[in-house]
């Protein structure tokens, strides 16, 4: 049960990553900082965000939904 | 003095296309005469290898060319459709379909797709299926290389040298790459390839802000020129498109010949591991800069001749002659290296889920091998032929095709988990949708009962979304109504959490 819960939480941080890739709370804006308008700014804060979670979800979840059902594949073994 | 620069940018880019043969030849003589290690470099390619052949294979003149195209008519948004499209959304398809493959693959020994869906459904005529759509799609993006090659070259010597001659140059150096080397061939020189693009794209970016005087010329003079480009948004980038563009791009990804097959092809799960997080750095290691240049190629008021790419005739104005000739002979060089992964992994679906099941399953590997590559001969020369016409810009003809090929992931990825998913549904699932996905672009949009048929969007939604929400329902209803056959095989995708 408790890996059931941490799957959904994986699933929401993905849905968060892809949501929040494109900046779309900053529509039409047009503040530029160093050179570079701010939406920019913010796409590459959360790409990096994403690799981020991306190389922390392969230390300790990896695997995870790859097995349909632990049983049926113990017996496959 | 122009004759001698022209001189001088055609001989760097001959002299790259000859050093990525030698790489090609290399790498063919250290090449075991087997199909696992012709197709697949008998599955040993590490990360840094991995990641930088997918990545190559990305690296395509959709990206190169295509994109800053773009982004200099547009606008920079384009960077945030490739961004979620490239960095997180393919990031995450690489672990639900890539890694599950990895798996089924390390289990069964498969090569391509069609074989293993083929296995697990016991259906050849599903395995010609898959191979066939995916062939026929295989052919825009085909072309689309050499429309950007012909492009570059017109961009590079500003007409100097034709587009049917910079197409035809390319086409030649493909056929010959392909017939001289495998797999392994291809992913050393994508590696070369990936390293140098990456470099030599922010070397231009570094020349192009010192020769204008930094970024705030560029956006002073783009306030005035383009002021909407600054702002997130407007014309042609609105909330659908800029979804269904990442999407539909990012679900065709997976299903492209030469990007599926390199999920067979990890090492080991490690390797899967690393490619995955990095995936989203080296997207914006890319994107950012390649793109970025486009915009500012409007706003410093650079004209691009009709026929042209922006990058050539942007670092013609900024760059020495020989700096720009290098980069267009890097984007080429991907570009045939994005091409021969394409025709490898097209003819691997040739011989193995038509030739072999259909027409000889006794050929010996030689004849199957001459079989192969007589097909990617005849297919990049007809794909010549049709970039002559070119019948769109580079990113619609992409687009195209990454929409045909996103109409197979989701009955795809249903097989993969869902293991109620029987023959039936899976080949009404696939084929229905690639029936509403092909008449959408072949026939004209027709009024009928208040709703325009055959357009190409509704409601704002551009129609491949919709044959990808069909193609799901279509497998899953259809497997729900009908009956498995005992020659299907649905123990065939249960792998365990024990295979790392």
């Amino acid at each position: 049960m408790k890996r059931k819960k941490r799957d959904y939480i994986w699933i929401a941080v993905f849905a968060l990553l892809t949501g929040f890739a494109i900046p779309w709370a900053l529509w039409g804006a047009s503040t530029t900082i160093i050179g570079l308008p701010i939406w920019l700014w913010w796409h590459i804060a959360v790409m990096l965000i994403a690799s981020v979670s991306f190389s922390i979800f392969t230390r300790g979840a990896w695997d995870r939904g790859m097995a349909i059902d632990p049983q049926e594949v113990k017996a496959d073994d | 003095m122009i004759e001698s620069t022209l001189v001088l940018q055609l001989g760097i880019i001959g002299a790259y296309l000859i050093v990525a043969m030698g790489i090609g030849i290399v790498a063919y003589r250290v090449t075991a005469s087997t199909a696992e290690d012709y197709y697949l470099a008998s599955r040993t390619l590490g990360t840094i290898v991995l990641l930088f052949t997918t990545f190559a294979t990305l690296l395509s003149a959709f990206t190169f060319f295509g994109g800053p195209n773009l982004t200099y008519g547009s606008g920079p948004e384009w960077i945030l459709v490739m961004g979620l499209m490239d960095g997180i959304i393919f990031a995450i398809l690489w672990y639900v379909i890539g890694y599950r493959q990895w798996l089924i693959g390390q289990q069964h020994g498969y090569v391509t797709l069609g074989e293993m869906l083929g296995d697990r459904f016991g259906s050849k005529r599903l395995r010609a299926v898959i191979a066939t759509v995916s062939i026929f799609w295989l052919f825009p993006y085909i072309m689309l290389q050499q429309m950007g090659a012909g492009e570059a070259l017109v961009g590079l010597t500003n007409g100097a040298v034709p587009y049917w001659a910079g197409a035809a140059l390319i086409t030649v150096f493909i056929i010959l790459y392909v017939a001289v080397s495998g797999l392994r061939g291809v992913a050393w020189t994508d590696t070369l390839q990936g390293l140098f693009m990456l470099g030599v794209i922010w070397i231009a970016v570094g020349w192009v802000l010192t020769s204008v005087g930094g970024v705030d010329t560029i956006n002073r003079s783009m306030a005035s020129s383009n002021p909407e480009f600054l702002s997130l948004g407007g014309g042609l980038y609105t909330p659908q498109w800029m979804i269904a563009s990442a999407v539909t791009i990012s679900f065709g990804v997976t299903m492209f010949p030469q990007i599926n097959q390199r999920f067979f092809m990890a090492n080991d799960a490690q390797v899967l591991k690393r490619s995955f997080a990095l995936w989203p750095i080296l997207v914006l290691l890319l994107f950012v800069p390649a793109f970025l240049l486009g915009s500012w190629a409007a706003g410093l008021g650079v004209s691009v001749p009709e026929g042209a790419n922006v990058i050539p005739v942007l670092l013609g104005n900024y760059t020495p002659a020989w700096f720009a000739a290098l980069v267009v002979a890097g984007a080429m060089a991907a570009m045939m290296s994005s091409s021969d992964s394409m025709l490898l992994s097209g003819s691997a679906y040739l011989t193995r889920d038509i030739y072999r099941p259909f027409v000889n399953p006794d050929a010996s590997a030689d004849r199957e091998g001459w079989i192969a590559r007589f097909g990617v001969a005849i297919f990049a020369t007809a794909a010549f032929v049709a970039s002559l016409f070119r019948p769109g810009t580079v990113i619609t003809v992409g687009d195209t095709a990454f929409g045909g090929f996103a109409q197979m992931t989701l009955p795809v990825m249903i097989a993969l988990y869902w293991g109620g998913t029987n023959r039936q549904g899976i080949l009404v699932g696939i084929s229905g949708a690639q029936l509403f996905y092909i008449l959408h672009i072949f026939v004209p949009s027709t009024p009928i009962a208040g709703v325009n048929l055959f357009a190409s969007t509704y409601w704002g939604w551009d129609f491949a979304l919709y044959g990808m929400v069909l193609s799901a329902v279509f497998t899953v209803g259809v497997s729900l109504l009908t009956t498995t056959d005992t020659s299907e095989n649905s123990q065939a995708f249960a792998v365990g959490t024990q295979a790392d």
